[in-house]
């Protein structure tokens, strides 16, 4: 299945004898790949300082850290950082908005590329389909600065929708990224017309990988399209979408910081504050560096457990899994 | 082959639907183009769906080309793209190549130690401490070095590292090249489609990030243009731009600047991506995950 991991059918070490000792064995592989593990020495240092460092780095969210101690001067706090941010008003606050915002991801922006990619897969002319890929890839190439900028110029109280609403529905003008009721469904609709396009690329792809033979098949034991989509297509992306579903579930507590950032004012933090920003907010901007490391370490520990566990289910239930 | 006439209608429903979706991912920037070409005092007046322009007035742009800020702003971005893009390019692809190979031991090893940074993160504060601590912040090198490989394009290029035949590389090295001379002349050159997707990947990346030059730089000296973007569009601060205009006319312009600044910041990378549509497919990790 996925071998995003290690690859288990690696041919045995060429000239390398599997009795020889390990360290004979550790000294000839070095000999034959000396520069082959020069030539990734760059990226073993780059993933040990820049992704290996911070996890070490994170500690200071069991210290009281203050810039002149230092790292290592900083004293122990033990789990107090934890404690503060669990009774904190804004533990439940983020949680719920994080989980609500992640969910509605999964049900509503999800499945959109998944439709995109089945009815694109019913064009028949190469040209159209083409042509409605290439302009619905575009929004994933505009920068998300542009794209809020975009949202905050056409949905003012003055802007292009506003306009649109007042003059066909006679609709009083709403402020709609000044209300924390609206914050979801624009977060949610923004993020879809951003990706639908792009996320339907890989589900072309496993469309296309399946074997033309099961159609034939198919159509002799008398299946219309529909038949043929429902029994042969979506059964054949299914292990894509199990994986790409597993992805999504460790990223739960991850949603887009950036874009929330972009988007959110102190007037819609009720619905729009994540754990994302709340820490960057804490951390960065107010330096409580020590209680900003505990959200963000409560933030991974429990995006890993949940990629875990998604991996397990499907394991065990479909045999689909990303280890 | 018989179509039936449900599938008929089906075929034209799903035509107009998708041909709508186009219209949809489309208008927005069609709406920007045309606003920032049009006459501020027209526009405003106006507000309502554009068609085409309203007037035609070349201020804006003028504005924007002369405004020094944005200039800075530029230059600056296209420093962080080129010089990040190589730096992500060259170290991507020798570990790549390095990762592509079937007979190094330790070969599994670091792949999971850096797929597994994919799953699990020190997370922002750790990070930023860590640039500080490394003296990377507020210089150029705070948007490169702490960007310099992403896991996932990493194991793109590993996956298409991978498709090369085995007998070209035993043929160079028969005569005589090794691995960097391999990776360099018979891999890399096997392999461009995957390297120009790379190469839009990390220059988009570049191009589009905002966020690590908010928190690691200072010195507007040296932000790139999404940060100005940000102040001009969000913070909805025009004013540093228009100090030489009578303050009558500020509120109108203002908008077409802002139009006008989406544009040159957006249509650069909008006249690249077509070109590379075709091998996007190699981008995702259709060959890693396959289905």
């Amino acid at each position: 299945m996925a071998d995003i991991g290690t690859d288990s059918t690696a041919a045995p070490f060429g000239g390398i004898n599997a009795r020889m000792s390990f360290g004979q064995r550790v000294r000839k592989d070095f000999a034959k790949n000396k520069l082959i593990y020069m030539m990734l020495s760059p990226a073993i240092l780059y993933f040990l300082i820049f992704h290996y460092g911070p996890m070490y780095g994170m500690q200071i969210a069991f210290k009281d850290y203050t810039v002149h101690l230092g790292f290592w001067g900083s004293p122990w706090a033990g789990l107090d950082n934890f404690k503060e941010f669990f009774s904190s008003y804004y533990f439940g606050r983020i949680l719920k908005n994080t989980i609500l915002l992640s969910l509605y991801s999964l049900i509503f922006a999800f499945p959109a590329g998944i439709i995109l990619a089945l009815l694109l897969n019913e064009i028949r002319s190469s040209w159209f389909k083409r042509s409605v890929q290439t302009i619905t890839y575009m929004p994933h190439f505009i920068s998300l600065v542009v794209v809020v900028g975009i949202m905050f110029d056409f949905l003012a109280r003055d802007g292009l929708v506003n306009h649109m609403l007042t003059s066909m529905f006679g609709i009083e003008p709403i402020a709609f990224m000044r209300e924390a009721g609206w914050f979801r469904i624009l977060y949610i609709g923004s993020g879809i017309w951003q990706n639908i396009g792009w996320s339907s690329i890989i589900f072309l792809a496993s469309i296309a990988s399946i074997d033309p033979s099961i159609y034939e098949a198919a159509k002799i034991d008398g299946a219309g399209r529909w038949k043929q989509t429902w029994h042969v297509t979506l059964p054949g992306i299914a292990p894509t979408i199990i994986i790409l579903l597993i992805l999504n579930i460790g990223q739960l507590l991850s949603v887009g910081n950036e874009k929330i950032l972009l988007m959110y004012n102190p007037i819609t933090y009720e619905t729009a504050d994540v754990i994302g920003t709340y820490t960057y907010r804490k951390g960065i901007l107010e330096t409580d560096y020590s209680y900003a490391a505990a959200v963000g370490m409560f933030n991974a520990i429990i995006s890993f457990t949940l990629l875990v566990v998604a991996n397990g289910v499907s394991r065990k239930t479909s045999e689909t899994k990303i280890w | 082959m018989k179509v039936t006439s449900g599938e008929r209608v089906f075929g034209v429903f799903n035509m107009l639907f998708l041909f709508l979706l186009s219209l949809t991912s489309l208008y927005p920037l069609i709406f920007v183009l045309f606003a920032s070409f049009s006459d501020p005092a027209q526009l405003v007046q106006s507000r309502g769906i554009l068609l085409f322009p309203k007037g035609f007035n070349l201020d804006a742009y003028r504005m924007v080309f002369m405004n020094p800020a944005i200039g800075t702003a530029y230059l600056n971005t296209m420093f962080y793209v080129l010089v990040g893009t190589t730096v992500n390019i060259i170290l991507s692809s020798m570990a790549a190549y390095g990762l592509s190979r079937r007979d190094v031991m330790w070969k599994n090893g670091i792949m999971f130690m850096i797929v597994f940074t994919m799953f699990f993160e020190g997370g922002l504060i750790p990070a930023f401490l860590l640039v500080n601590d490394l003296g990377l912040l507020d210089t150029r090198w705070a948007l490169i070095i702490p960007t310099a490989i992403s896991a996932f394009n990493l194991i793109i290029m590993r996956t298409a590292f991978q498709a090369v035949p085995v007998e070209l590389e035993e043929s160079a090295r028969l005569d005589g090249a090794n691995d960097f001379r391999i990776c360099w002349s018979v891999v890399i050159p096997l392999s461009l489609p995957v390297i120009a997707v790379m190469l839009l990947f990390y220059g988009v990346s570049h191009w589009n990030s905002w966020f690590s030059a908010m928190i690691y730089l200072q010195d507007r000296a040296l932000f790139p243009l999404q940060l100005i973007l940000r102040d001009i569009l969000i913070a909805n601060d025009t004013s540093r731009m228009m100090t030489d205009i009578s303050s009558s006319d500020q509120m109108p312009i203002g908008e077409t600047i802002k139009y006008a600044t989406i544009i040159v910041a957006t249509v650069p990378i909008l006249c690249v991506y077509p070109f590379l549509q075709k091998y996007f497919v190699k981008g995702v990790m259709i060959g890693a995950i396959k289905g």
